[in-house]
């Protein structure tokens, strides 16, 4: 084995009197991806950080090429070739890519800017990625994934040698990771150390070439991922066993509590009909762009629509989300941080603002909220370090986890969950999978949209895929299963995708 | 993270309270200084003084805190105040042939000037919730239209109340109960319920849910639309109310009423610790704000050491103060 570029040697750190990280140890090299994995608050953005110089360790030290290093400043990091890339993309929409990739060390002929330089120079990084973008192309007009490749050429250009990847899959769909993965396996045989992470195990099974598995700021497990299956690193990082991660399905009633009649969103969807019965759970399938997000959008009055929504065969007046919520229906986002919470303002303020007036006479009800947010905790498993904490702090999963209560504080009898665990980890998702069923249970009915396969599969009675702003088909019982989803989601007609 | 924030928010705490506190000492020492430089600063005259000229403004700026905290802005204030002021004024004198001298008239005229402050801002949040043209345009358009109608309606030159009723509506401005005048009254009454209006109602909740993030709003079933458009006319409805505390003090109206009232209005929000960009809004802060500015002009007026010209410039370095003392809580956190 080689020795190793960039090392974490003893690492602890404290914020505070809290101890979030307890003595980790491991090494990246050259040509390998690290994979690190741990539950969300696990400690794995701590660590991160650590070894991208935007938090110093309070114990422990950072090495590179086998020499203790400092790394002040995220700058001196990347000086050194130690360059994370984040979630949220830090690149500037309005400019080019190639403006982007040099940006802050741009390539100048005496005062002024080298153009020709620099795209030609943009342009063979993106080739070395295979990606096809035009570094005249704005930011803001390519798609997410190449925006991502747009980063890691944008660290190349500084002469990566670590690269250090938060979740670069979160918000790609399945293809688009197919080719980020492809990309990574090039980056490794050109020689570049990745520490990779990611919440969807069978991406780390695929591309890891060692595992590093955080829980609760401890390293509870380290090595080659050689024969490491999903289920034994979802049970190493969750410290339980997780055989049942969906429980069985409840039976609904017979009761019609929505339908949905010839519903078009302009642009988006056409022509939708489907109805909902009391406790059941209805799973929406299909490709992200199908229109499955725009579609309810326009049944809970999100989106200006046409067509008929009634609950309990009353109709529903269109275009407000306030009628749709004082019916009983509710919509969770599925962009949490951007339409879900305000992530400036404190837990109690965000749990209540749907349900505002049910906890306000003239004025609001401030014991209520207090009441209202003791009860979200507790009944939700929000774990907040403090009650008075802005809801930006918390993480993903606990951001989900509010966001439920708000909608849940609501009381509603139908509730429309979108991407119910985007970029949140295997326990939470288990205790949120939980949750939907007690609400299909207690007599609730459940709409939920998903991008991933397994959780429809698992949670609904009913599946109806979405393709191309249609209904391409309603599946129940044994159909539901991925060939038939995918081949109706890829537009194969009902008969031929269930004979299929 | 769960783990990390635990620490932060204690942190937060401390910062925080120096950062509400900030104006209020600010308050506070502006105060000691005055008292030392004239011995005649705290007297009831000169408190009085201050009180009801700030008075005006303070009325404004509470409802601007209203405006800002939605992530608005209103800088036709000044313009509608002169508008409004203009317009009182004709109707009160042409409803004297009908009505008589007498107070029939003055309420009369103070529900006209209730009435066009709230079309006015009503008008200004139509345009900017429902055409969805950017607040700085419309209310930089309208600012200008108000100001050119008072002008065009006084001709050049300058409205003024009839001498009979000058008499009659005089108390409104000089007169108060227990020694306190009606502009201190009002404008404490004004501040009081905004203060519980922002802090305790849903109206004050939605208005900063819109303004730290008007896409949550509208997820969270907030009436985004109307709540914005409430915002405006109820700021016109202060500025009339303004208006009517204004008009008795010196019975008339011009193109050159209530010139750069906006931009003390909205300096006195910011110093308060309202952001601009909306999101959290500070009632109590405004008029801590509003006595700031009031007592700067007042001590330079008082004291000779600096020449009460140079208030403006005072004045404009404190704004600026105030926003950068605003974002170095922001990175610190």
């Amino acid at each position: 084995m080689t020795s190793p570029v960039l090392e974490i040697q003893n690492v602890s750190r404290s914020f505070g009197p809290v101890q979030v990280l307890h003595n980790i140890d491991f090494a990246l090299h050259a040509g390998q991806v690290h994979a690190l994995i741990g539950e969300n608050g696990a400690g794995k953005s701590t660590t991160m950080k650590i070894l991208a110089g935007y938090l110093q360790p309070s114990a422990g030290q950072v090495l590179l090429d086998g020499m203790p290093v400092h790394f002040a400043s995220s700058q001196v990091a990347e000086d050194a070739g130690v360059i994370m890339i984040h979630q949220e993309f830090n690149l500037a929409q309005q400019l080019s890519v190639a403006e982007n990739i040099f940006l802050g060390r741009e390539i100048k002929r005496g005062l002024l800017l080298d153009h020709t330089a620099m795209h030609d120079q943009s342009k063979a990084l993106l080739e070395r990625l295979n990606c096809p973008v035009d570094p005249r192309a704005k930011i803001s007009e390519i798609s997410v994934p190449n925006r991502q490749m747009v980063e890691i050429a944008k660290a190349l250009g500084r002469k990566a040698r670590v690269l250090i990847m938060d979740e670069p899959t979160a918000v790609l769909t399945s293809r688009e990771t197919d080719i980020l993965l492809e990309q990574i396996d090039r980056l490794r045989e050109q020689g570049t150390a990745i520490l990779y992470t990611s919440h969807k195990l069978d991406e780390i099974a695929h591309i890891a070439d060692y595992v590093t598995v955080l829980r609760d700021g401890h390293q509870v497990f380290a090595d080659i991922a050689d024969g490491l299956s999903e289920d034994q690193m979802a049970e190493t990082m969750v410290g339980r066993e997780l055989s049942n991660l969906f429980p069985p399905l409840q039976t609904p009633q017979d009761e019609t509590v929505l339908s949905v009649d010839n519903l078009s969103v302009d642009g988006w969807v056409e022509n939708v009909s489907f109805t909902l019965k009391k406790g059941e759970v209805l799973g929406i399938a299909g490709l992200v762009g199908s229109g499955r997000t725009e579609m309810m959008e326009g049944v809970v009055g999100l989106r200006a629509a046409t067509g008929r929504v009634a609950i309990n065969n009353n109709p529903l007046k269109s275009n407000s989300v306030l009628a749709a919520r004082q019916a009983g229906m509710v919509y969770l986002t599925e962009d949490r941080k951007e339409k879900g919470l305000l992530l400036q303002k404190n837990l109690r303020e965000n749990l209540t603002l749907l349900a505002l007036d049910k906890l306000s006479g003239v004025f609001i009800n401030r014991l209520g909220e207090e009441q209202a947010l003791d009860n979200a905790i507790a009944e939700f498993d929000i774990r907040a370090g403090d009650r008075e904490m802005n809801a930006g702090n918390l993480s993903g999963g606990n951001q989900q986890k509010l966001l439920l209560a708000k909608t849940m504080l609501a009381e509603p009898d139908i509730v429309i969950i979108d991407e119910p665990t985007r970029g949140i980890d295997i326990g939470t998702k288990q205790q949120i999978y939980e949750f939907i069923n007690q609400l299909a249970a207690s007599g609730k009915s459940v709409i939920v949209i998903s991008s991933e396969m397994s959780e429809v599969i698992g949670l609904s009675n009913r599946v109806i895929v979405m393709a191309s702003g249609r209904v391409a088909g309603e599946l129940t019982g044994k159909d539901i299963n991925e060939g038939t989803i995918v081949r109706l989601a890829m537009g194969m007609t009902q008969n031929k995708a269930t004979a299929a | 993270m769960t783990d990390i924030t635990t620490s932060a928010p204690q942190a937060q705490k401390r910062k925080l309270n120096f950062h509400l506190l900030g104006p209020l000492f600010a308050l506070i020492a502006l105060i000691i200084l005055g008292a030392c430089l004239n011995s005649n600063f705290l007297s009831y005259g000169n408190v009085t003084n201050v009180l009801a000229r700030s008075a005006f403004i303070g009325i404004i700026a509470v409802g601007m805190t209203f405006v800002i905290t939605s992530g608005g802005i209103d800088l036709s204030v000044g313009s509608m105040a002169a508008f409004i002021a203009g317009v009182m004024i004709l109707s009160m004198n042409s409803l004297i042939p009908i009505m008589g001298v007498g107070v029939p008239v003055i309420i009369m005229g103070m529900l006209i000037a209730a009435i066009s402050g709230f079309a006015a801002g009503w008008l200004n949040g139509f345009l900017i919730a429902k055409v969805r043209i950017e607040a700085f345009i419309v209310t930089l358009g309208t600012m200008g239209i108000y100001r050119s109608l008072v002008t065009w309606l006084a001709d050049g030159g300058t409205l003024s109340l009839s001498f009979d009723l000058r008499g009659i509506y005089r108390p409104v401005y000089y007169d108060g109960i227990f020694g306190i005048s009606w502009p201190i009254i009002v404008f404490a009454a004004v501040a009081i319920i905004g203060e519980i209006t922002m802090r305790h109602t849903r109206f004050g909740r939605h208005c900063s849910a819109i303004g730290a993030n008007q896409q949550v709003a509208v997820y969270s079933a907030i009436k985004v639309n109307r709540v914005r458009i409430a915002t405006y006319a109820l700021l016109g409805v202060l500025v009339g109310l303004a208006t009517i505390m204004y008009v008795p003090r010196l019975g008339s109206a011009s193109g050159s009423t209530g010139v750069l009232w906006e931009l003390e209005a909205i300096a006195a929000v910011i110093i308060g610790g309202t952001a601009l960009k909306g999101g959290t809004g500070r009632v109590w802060g405004t008029v801590i704000g509003v006595l700031i500015l009031s007592l700067i002009d007042n001590i330079l007026n008082l004291a000779s050491i600096v020449s009460p010209y140079l208030n403006g410039t005072i004045q404009g370095v404190i704004v600026i103060l105030a926003v950068v003392l605003q974002r170095e809580k922001k990175t610190a956190d």
